[in-house]
């Protein structure tokens, strides 16, 4: 299977792919359009702040190709959150595939933030994304923004308040936990991905 | 909630795992891909590797087997050790890493922080914190990875961590060096007056000796995790001992 990973700054995209190469994806990380849009499937992994990711993409000519990008494409972190329309991180203007408003994580004493640990998933529907992967499932998370509940949201996790911890609309994905840095859960749902029918 | 998390620490220096009391006197402990992997199938919440040699020496960690670890693990990895300019956290995070934690750097150059946070993210950037009571005040010190560069600071340790907190860390290690090797339990005073300081994460590191230290620590200072190294390198305590008993002390935890 031929992964094109979208190159957007600096991340841990290194662990990324290493995740994929263990699921046994021919994965290659790269901000050349043409090269992601013959891909088979499509990884925007998650990378620095919206704004700056938003304004990489544009520069890259990417913002097209993505939004039209016919098969299984998977958001992982900031990726899930720019999948929507916009993000009150830095204000930005994403991508506009799935709608609503990505929010900030409102801190507390009980809720520091950055989200950062391993949280449970409540299964929000059955998803071919999620086969095999059990309700209640640990998944480990790293954020500082949300994304809302809808009619996309597969499954949820809470951190004060209940959040999309996954996502699903047509081919496009996401997954607001690390697949790659998740253990046999994560590892579960990168295979799942990769199966998926185009 | 997230579940308390429980990370493995591996000491390294020249390429092996090492541990000391109070960081003198290194005894071997192993190789750190190994150990990686062994912590990993134990059920470790995250594993961080430490370079402790690298800041002293002004050298910065060893890339290739930080990769070596990265490729086998499959929770997360933070690295330390050295890096002290934005284009060593980044080639740490292109080798697989997830986090760099830094600590003698962001002390001789504070603007690091943001420079890391503005590039990759606050939640990339970790700031270790090494602690120790004078007169009755917790004080920063600085190069600890050897006892002959080790050196107190002017610096606060509860104003430091604010300060990095603004500067734009994501979370804070403090460890507790009157603490350190002692396994007499970690410093939960000095923790819990670190945690009612910050809104990031708070990690507690320094004095573990037994599992029920881990307990008393998320109970007396609600910290996000608590990170240990020698007692599970030399399997005094394993981390499925840990995690049950902080899950009968009533705290969420991992399986």
């Amino acid at each position: 299977m031929n992964v094109a990973v979208v190159k957007l700054g600096v991340g841990n995209t290194a662990s990324v792919m290493f995740a994929l190469e263990r699921a046994g994806a021919d994965a290659v990380l790269t901000d050349d359009a043409a090269q992601i849009g013959a891909a088979e499937r499509v990884i925007l992994p998650g990378v620095g702040a919206a704004g700056r990711a938003m304004e990489l993409m544009r520069e890259r000519k990417l913002t097209a190709t993505l939004k039209a990008f016919p098969r299984p494409l998977l958001g992982i972190c900031l990726g899930q959150q720019l999948l929507y329309e916009s993000s009150e991180e830095s204000g930005a203007e994403t991508l506009g595939v799935l709608p609503g408003r990505v929010t900030r994580l409102p801190a507390s004493r009980a809720t520091p933030s950055p989200h950062m640990g391993w949280t449970r998933l409540r299964r929000e529907c059955e998803h071919p994304l999620f086969e095999g992967v059990a309700d209640g499932a640990y998944a480990y998370f790293v954020h500082s923004y949300v994304c809302p509940l809808g009619s996309e949201t597969i499954a949820s996790a809470e951190y004060g308040a209940r959040f999309g911890a996954a996502v699903a609309q047509g081919n496009f994905f996401g997954c607001q936990f690390h697949p790659e840095r998740s253990g046999a859960t994560g590892a579960r749902v990168l295979r799942n991905f990769l199966r998926l029918p185009c | 909630m997230p579940a308390k998390r429980i990370i493995a620490c591996l000491d390294v220096k020249d390429g092996r795992v090492v541990k000391g009391v109070r960081f003198e006197g290194h005894a071997d402990a192993g190789d750190p891909v190994e150990l990686a992997q062994r912590y990993r199938d134990e059920g470790a919440d995250e594993i961080v590797i430490y370079d402790i040699a690298a800041s002293a020496a002004g050298r910065t960690l060893d890339y290739g087997w930080l990769a070596q670890v990265a490729r086998s693990l499959d929770v997360p990895l933070a690295v330390a050790g050295g890096v002290r300019s934005l284009d060593r956290a980044v080639a740490c995070l292109e080798h697989g890493a997830d986090k760099v934690s830094i600590n003698s750097p962001a002390l001789e150059r504070p603007e690091l922080i943001t420079e890391i946070a503005d590039t990759a993210g606050s939640q990339c950037v970790v700031v270790g914190v090494d602690s120790r009571r004078i007169d009755g005040e917790w004080r920063v010190y600085q190069y600890t990875g050897d006892v002959s560069t080790t050196k107190r600071t002017p610096r606060r340790m509860l104003d430091w961590i604010v300060e990095a907190q603004e500067r734009g860390a994501g979370e804070i290690v403090l460890n507790c060096m009157d603490r350190d090797g002692t396994r007499d339990g970690f410093d939960v005073e000095q923790l819990a007056e670190a945690r009612a300081r910050l809104s990031i994460p708070l990690i507690a590191s320094g004095g573990a000796g037994a599992a029920s230290h881990f307990a008393d620590v998320f109970r007396g200072a609600d910290v996000s995790g608590a990170l240990a190294a020698s007692i599970f390198h030399f399997r005094r305590v394993g981390i499925a001992d840990v995690k049950a008993a902080v899950r009968a002390a009533g705290f969420e935890v991992r399986p």
